[in-house]
């Protein structure tokens, strides 16, 4: 019986992606990663903050000491795990502000051009000419330290990316016959963009948004042990900072127990980021913006562009 | 040219206008009152008066914010608040730091990253390209702390290969600098090699090098002598909007290893709620950043004979 076939960019791309074992894996890491921020969203972690033994006992079979102990005596492996809710958390959260905003603003410019285009362009070469660390630095100071403030500053810096490469296809796209057509049928505005230009376009937002979580997860680390980060000591940066001085003292578990975990999510969002990336846009095969830079995803075409 | 130099510097205005808004809103509008950070919470009405007057900050906003632009006008950002010092020598001295910080390893990196992503080019679909590919993203899923935290013990610390930290003027700098350099190589290798070898097989499907395959060409000079003058335009559009940042060197670098460059000052200023250095910083950098933006366009321009300035 001849299978079914669903001529489907995103059918097509579940498929390639689920043929591929490494990809799976990392899928599995993440979705682990995930569990463990769901649980410690809603309370049901071990309290990070318990002591469960003497200070700086070395790892042991016994669950809350796997990863040892740190000065106060508590499990390495619960603050890890705490350090994980708090991680995924602002990934999702920034990503969530700024994903939206980067769409939004760029199928606006492309779409309308002329004065529209013309503020958000002003916006954005602002806003990207400012030292990205500094302005998240400076809007914590305004509105505060601590995990709220790093989500809204990371978030609403982080669309420029995005929106950037949303307005050049918006551009691209907005002369073309079909749409030229949907606006001959009587197709407001509003459809046009939502219902003819953006399906073409949301592919790039899902390998973005991949990009983004990967970044303000490693952004937040640094941001933390800068001391303008989370400050209630469940982050990795707080950790890693701590556990700086221990390990000229032969204290290499707390560090090590960071360091791994810390590894493993972002191989695992790199690798899927990749494989999505691959998978839905072919143009674009084997590109790199890197984790934290906003540098355009298709170089080639943004030298052209710019000149 | 010359008319599109000109056209080009007035589109910074607007730029520096929109980052010198958002500046001010953030530090002098929003920000926390720097006078209540360095008199404390005890200080008598008097005091509190005698600094904002000193200060400047018991005009109105609207003053204050004219004599900001005529700071970024003048490029007098005044004195420190906590310091005392002049702030262009301050930013002078602290820029020259950062550079000899990040400038040699961004050189050699680019070197260095281009031949090994040329070489990894050359070797497609190899087990090479393969290696190399999965060794550059595992190289990029470890945090930069732990770069730094790492090769700082084990080959300063440990191995006592190289001082730990400090700094000292001139070339005496070297031995403290040696360290870091390496770091930053290390680091930009993953994500850069990565970049320029896409870019590289970009170019390796076009119709140029499919002629001079065809007549007869060797492998080697279609990569030294066509492809790599093609491929120069992106990777020099890629790299030189990074050179303002470097100016800034690294934060984390100048931390860990107590080097007193231009963010070190920046942290400091942070701190204290030194808002003169951080509107100052923040300025020269948009605007060096505005004009390696204007200076890649130009370079653009220069090796591509497609591209029209207008």
């Amino acid at each position: 019986m001849p299978r079914l076939h669903i001529n489907n960019l995103y059918w097509d791309a579940v498929q390639q992606l689920s043929r591929r074992k490494l990809v799976l894996v990392c899928i599995g890491i993440i979705v682990i990663y995930v569990c463990i921020a769901l649980l410690g969203i809603f309370n049901v972690l071990p309290d990070y903050q318990t002591r469960v033994s003497t200070g700086y006992e070395a790892p042991s079979l016994e669950f809350a000491k796997l990863l040892g102990t740190d000065i106060f005596g508590r499990s390495v492996l619960y603050k890890i795990l705490a350090g994980t809710k708090t991680a995924m958390l602002i990934g999702v959260l920034v990503t969530s502000i700024s994903v939206p905003i980067g769409v939004i603003l760029g199928a606006l410019a492309g779409y309308y051009g002329g004065v529209v285009d013309v503020g958000i362009v002003w916006l954005y070469t602002v806003i990207s000419s400012v030292p990205y660390i500094l302005m998240v630095i400076a809007i914590s100071y305004v509105i505060g330290k601590g995990l709220v403030a790093i989500c809204l500053a990371m978030g609403l810096l982080g669309w420029v990316g995005l929106c950037r490469l949303i307005r050049s296809e918006v551009l691209k796209t907005r002369n073309l016959e079909y749409v030229s057509a949907a606006r001959v049928i009587g197709a407001n505005d509003i459809q046009i963009i939502f219902s003819h230009i953006l399906p073409n376009v949301v592919h790039l937002a899902i390998i973005s948004a991949s990009l983004q979580i990967l970044g303000a997860i490693k952004s937040e680390v640094i941001l933390t042990f800068l001391g303008v980060g989370i400050q209630d000591g469940s982050s990795w940066g707080s950790m890693i900072s701590d556990a700086t001085g221990e390990l000229v003292q032969g204290i290499w578990w707390p560090l090590a127990g960071v360091v791994l975990a810390m590894f493993l999510i972002i191989y695992a969002l790199n690798v899927v980021s990749d494989a999505l990336r691959d998978a839905l846009d072919p143009k674009l095969r084997g590109s790199t913006e890197g984790a934290e830079g906003n540098a355009p995803l298709d170089v080639k075409a943004a030298a052209v562009q710019k000149a | 040219m010359v008319g599109y130099i000109i056209r080009r510097l007035l589109y910074i205005i607007p730029t520096i206008m929109g980052v010198a808004v958002l500046v001010f809103v953030l530090f002098t509008v929003a920000g926390e009152d720097p006078v209540r950070i360095a008199l404390g919470q005890h200080a008598t009405p008097q005091a509190i008066a005698d600094l904002e007057a000193l200060w400047g900050l018991d005009q109105p906003l609207w003053k204050q914010f004219l004599d900001f632009l005529g700071q970024i006008v003048t490029f007098d950002y005044g004195e420190s608040y906590f310091t005392g010092e002049v702030l262009s020598e301050a930013f002078a001295s602290g820029a020259l730091v950062s550079l000899s910080l990040t400038l040699p390893p961004f050189v050699l990196g680019l070197v260095l990253n281009i031949a090994i992503a040329m070489m990894i080019a050359y070797y497609r679909d190899t087990w090479i390209d393969r290696f190399a590919t999965a060794t550059a993203v595992i190289s990029m899923s470890f945090s930069y702390l732990v770069y730094i935290i790492a090769m700082q013990y084990f080959l300063a610390y440990e191995f006592e290969w190289f001082p730990i930290n400090g700094y000292a003027q001139g070339l005496d700098a070297i031995p403290y600098l040696a360290l870091p350099w390496l770091i930053i190589m290390l680091v930009s290798i993953g994500p850069d090699v990565r970049i320029y070898r896409t870019i590289f097989l970009n170019e390796m499907q076009t119709n140029y090098v499919r002629t001079a395959r065809a007549k007869g060409v060797s492998e080697p000079s279609v990569l030294f002598i066509h492809i790599l003058k093609n491929a120069m335009i992106p990777i020099l559009t890629f790299t030189i909007v990074a050179v303002p940042f470097l100016i800034l060197g690294s934060f984390l670098m100048e931390r860990f290893f107590s080097i007193p460059g231009l963010g070190d000052l920046m942290i400091t200023a942070i701190n204290n709620g030194d808002f003169p250095v951080l509107k100052g910083m923040t300025m020269y950098i948009t605007m060096t950043y505005a004009l390696f933006n204007l200076i890649t366009d130009l370079l653009i321009a220069a090796v591509d004979p497609r591209v029209k300035l207008n």
